[in-house]
């Protein structure tokens, strides 16, 4: 029993000073000396107020007026996009709430773009996994094209060069998505606005 | 399916195997001790370590004192972590002043966590301190793992040994595993992942001023929103080097700080299989024979990529009646389609398709999507694949064990069929290794069927209803159902991952899930050195005529039947009741 106790007392502690404390520490250091603005958060500031942030790159936030190009559904509560409890909406595909939360998204896009006929992306129509997906597909980018012009008083096509200047594509042509950042896309409509 | 789907497959299993043969000949000469030549010798580190603890690295163990010694680690473990987490209120690193765990909750971790689990029946930023995530939760990514290597290693000694009593020194193992394996593996990654936007920090909870004010529910104007901050990034790699899979966020690798891009989800994705994947090469290396190494290797990536290929597809199918609602589903250049809920923008159908069954085939368990929103047959082939016993893959360790417990099965299945004593490299396979090979594939199923038929059909606990949600459920019906299988499918397998709809923070699911995980982890690890030990004493046998060589296609054929059989035999009514009912509800026409 006693060659049992020591040795693994010993390598428990000591294991856990090596992976629970110095290892975490030295990734933080690392992380702060290489990439100091990806290790907290990729967080935005204004010109304004230099201290106070107005978002994080990575986090979506939820937009509704007009003017803004909206996110996706997020299921977060008690409001969308709350990026201190992230969640899903952990709804299944036959579930009738979610066949209700699906045409509720579906009614909402419709009416604000003018009751447009086209179909809605599904992106639109569907909560995101995190709740905070700071991404929209192209597609959904397009799909609000007409109602941002009109609201801002732009030409379609002004708005859809912003859109286009904002699509992150594939990387290397071959990982992930292509992607428009709804937050980033936002700030540049609102920059273009009070420069003109 | 798309032609950008094959392609990102195609370039994962690639890089994949290219890594996995070079790791695992690294980790051969770790386990082989510098002895052996080549492998890194006793350090600075390693040495105090010994000498502090009384351990002399030469002084080999019995599979008794070596199953002692696993279990000493991983009981410390638990209580350490049960203590961390019950006093976390009153301990430093809380600067969101988050309470203790209440005792069930601690339990269901404790074991969770231990045993390689990793299921969350906690929300990450909303439940745990950052002391609480790297003092217990990564301590214990790493420990969990480093035993699951060591235990397959002693395995593996006791095939290549010849009436041999030991089978090395678990402190040895466990500490060499975790210096110079597990360790630089993750300080490499964590970094990468950094500089992709994975947070690391002890700040707290970041407030940022909204672009647009908004209403709440009581149409109060809210003007911020508050971001969770933590040290993600670390806690992040070796969870997904270890097949661990505890998020440091309640809805894990989804979670745009703990995955903000495509190439962090490649490299968190390359993260899940590595090691499994590279310890077939390891035991290659130890038994002397490439090619047994490979045959195995094979016969896992025989069945994950055709039903890889079948969640990108049913994904990407989508739900009928989504799409006759005037929704566009239809891929195209400008968006994934497919069913996009509970998924992310940046990763669409396959990278969420592929991580399902990535994360499923090994014990991982992260998520980077919600599997409770899959198609029915999407979240079908995730359940199935814990549902094998978690050794397509499986996790560091414990997935080439249980492999090479059915490896004794279909040999001794091949040994009936001409009627001759089957042997497995050399070692005959006896009535005591098929007793307890027996006892490790078949504890995992009882867990799941018995535990989903208690939780379903107990008295007063929860039930699967008609039309409404009831109990903890939060879809009705199949699915429902379906919830509940999957829960202890992952418990009974240590996967960890879930259907998160299921209301599994209360005290029944917390303590029955929590004996589940503990019974899959430890009363399999018991029998796996028992095995060990008796094949250890055992003499050689060279091969004859009559011996099934095991490097061959025909074994790969053999192994894969059984895995498959066994699955398909003890799963399918249960399955029928759950997804495959749901998705002839859901193609009927209405």
């Amino acid at each position: 029993m006693k060659t049992l106790v020591r040795p693994a007392i010993v390598v428990f502690v000591a294991l856990t000073l090596l992976t629970g404390v110095a290892y975490p520490l030295l990734v933080t250091v690392a992380g702060r000396a290489l990439f100091p603005r990806q290790a907290s958060g990729s967080l935005f500031y204004t010109s304004q107020t230099p201290d106070k942030p107005i978002g994080s790159e990575l986090i979506g936030q939820a937009f509704s007026a007009p003017k803004y190009f909206w996110g996706r559904p997020s299921a977060t509560a008690p409001v969308p996009c709350n990026a201190a409890a992230s969640t899903g909406s952990n709804l299944g595909p036959t579930n009738p709430a979610q066949l209700a939360a699906v045409e509720a998204n579906v009614q909402r896009f419709r009416q604000a773009s003018g009751d447009q006929t086209a179909k809605i992306p599904v992106d639109l129509a569907t909560a995101s996994a995190s709740g905070l997906d700071p991404h929209i597909t192209p597609a959904a980018a397009e799909y609000q094209v007409e109602r941002i012009a009109s609201a801002r008083g732009l030409s379609a096509n002004e708005v859809r060069q912003l859109v286009a200047a904002h699509v992150e594509g594939r990387l290397l042509g071959v990982l992930g998505e292509p992607r428009v950042n709804v937050l980033t896309l936002n700030l540049a409509l609102d920059a273009s606005a009070s420069t003109k | 399916m798309t032609a950008n789907s094959l392609i990102q497959l195609s370039l994962y299993l690639a890089v994949l195997l290219a890594l996995a043969k070079p790791l695992g000949v690294f980790i051969a000469r770790v386990l082989e001790g510098p002895a052996s030549g080549g492998g890194p010798r006793i350090g600075l580190l390693e040495r105090g370590i010994y000498q502090l603890a009384g351990i002399t690295p030469d002084r080999e163990m019995s599979w008794r004192e070596y199953a002692g010694a696993v279990m000493a680690l991983n009981l410390l473990g638990i209580l350490a972590v049960y203590a961390i987490l019950r006093l976390q209120g009153t301990l430093p690193l809380n600067p969101q002043g988050l309470a203790g765990a209440p005792p069930d909750l601690a339990f269901n971790t404790a074991i969770s966590f231990a045993s390689n689990t990793n299921w969350q029946s906690y929300g990450g930023e909303t439940t745990l301190s950052y002391l609480s995530q790297m003092l217990a939760l990564t301590v214990q990514n790493f420990l969990s793992a480093a035993t699951g290597i060591g235990v397959l290693a002693a395995l593996v000694r006791g095939i290549v040994r010849k009436t041999s009593t030991t089978l090395g020194n678990f402190w040895v193992d466990a500490v060499r595993i975790t210096l110079y394996v597990l360790l630089p593996l993750s300080i490499l990654l964590a970094v990468l992942l950094v500089s992709q936007g994975v947070i690391q920090n002890f700040r707290a909870y970041e407030t940022v001023q909204l672009v647009e004010p908004l209403t709440d529910a009581d149409g109060q104007p809210v003007t911020t929103q508050t971001l969770a901050m933590g040290p993600v990034a670390s806690q992040l790699a070796i969870k997904q080097l270890g097949t661990n899979g505890g998020g440091f966020f309640n809805v894990n690798s989804a979670h745009p700080f703990e995955n903000p891009t495509p190439l962090s989800n490649f490299l968190e994705l390359l993260a899940i299989l590595l090691i499994p994947a590279a310890l077939c090469h390891t035991f290659g290396v130890m038994v002397k024979d490439a090619r047994q190494g490979w045959a195995l290797l094979a016969a896992m990536v025989v069945i994950f990529v055709p039903l890889a290929i079948a969640t990108i597809v049913a994904e990407q199918q989508g739900v009928p009646q989504v799409a006759a609602m005037g929704v566009d589903a239809a891929p195209s250049a400008a968006q994934a389609g497919g069913n996009m809920e509970g998924k992310e923008v940046r990763f669409g159908i396959v990278n969420s398709a592929l991580w399902a069954t990535a994360t499923t085939a090994a014990s991982n368990g992260s998520v980077n999507s919600m599997h409770d929103s899959f198609t029915p047959l999407g979240g079908l082939i995730p359940m199935w694949l814990m549902q094998l016993g978690e050794v397509i893959f499986g996790g560091v360790g414990s997935g080439l064990y249980g492999m090479l417990m059915f490896a004794i099965v279909a040999v001794f299945i091949a040994g009936l069929m001409v009627g001759r004593t089957p042997e497995y490299l050399g070692k005959k396979i006896e009535a005591f290794e098929m007793k307890m090979a027996s006892i490790v594939i078949l504890i995992p199923p009882l867990l799941v069927l018995i535990g989903t038929a208690l939780a379903v059909a107990g008295p007063g606990l929860t039930y699967v209803a008609g039309e409404e949600t009831k109990g903890n459920l939060n879809n009705p019906g199949a699915h429902g159902f379906s919830e509940v299988l999957y829960a202890f499918s992952s418990a009974g397998n240590n996967n960890g991952s879930a259907f998160a709809g299921l209301t599994a923070n209360e005290p029944f699911y917390n303590i029955a899930l929590g004996l589940a995980m503990f019974a899959a982890r430890y009363w399999l690890i018991i029998p796996v050195l028992a095995i060990a030990g008796s094949l250890a004493r055992k003499k050689y046998s060279p091969p004859s005529a009559g011996t099934l060589p095991t490097h061959q296609p025909l074994f790969v054929v053999m192994l894969v039947s059984t895995v498959l059989l066994v699955g398909a035999l003890t799963f399918v009514p249960a399955l029928a009741l759950g997804p495959i009912a749901e998705h002839l509800q859901m193609i009927a026409p209405k």
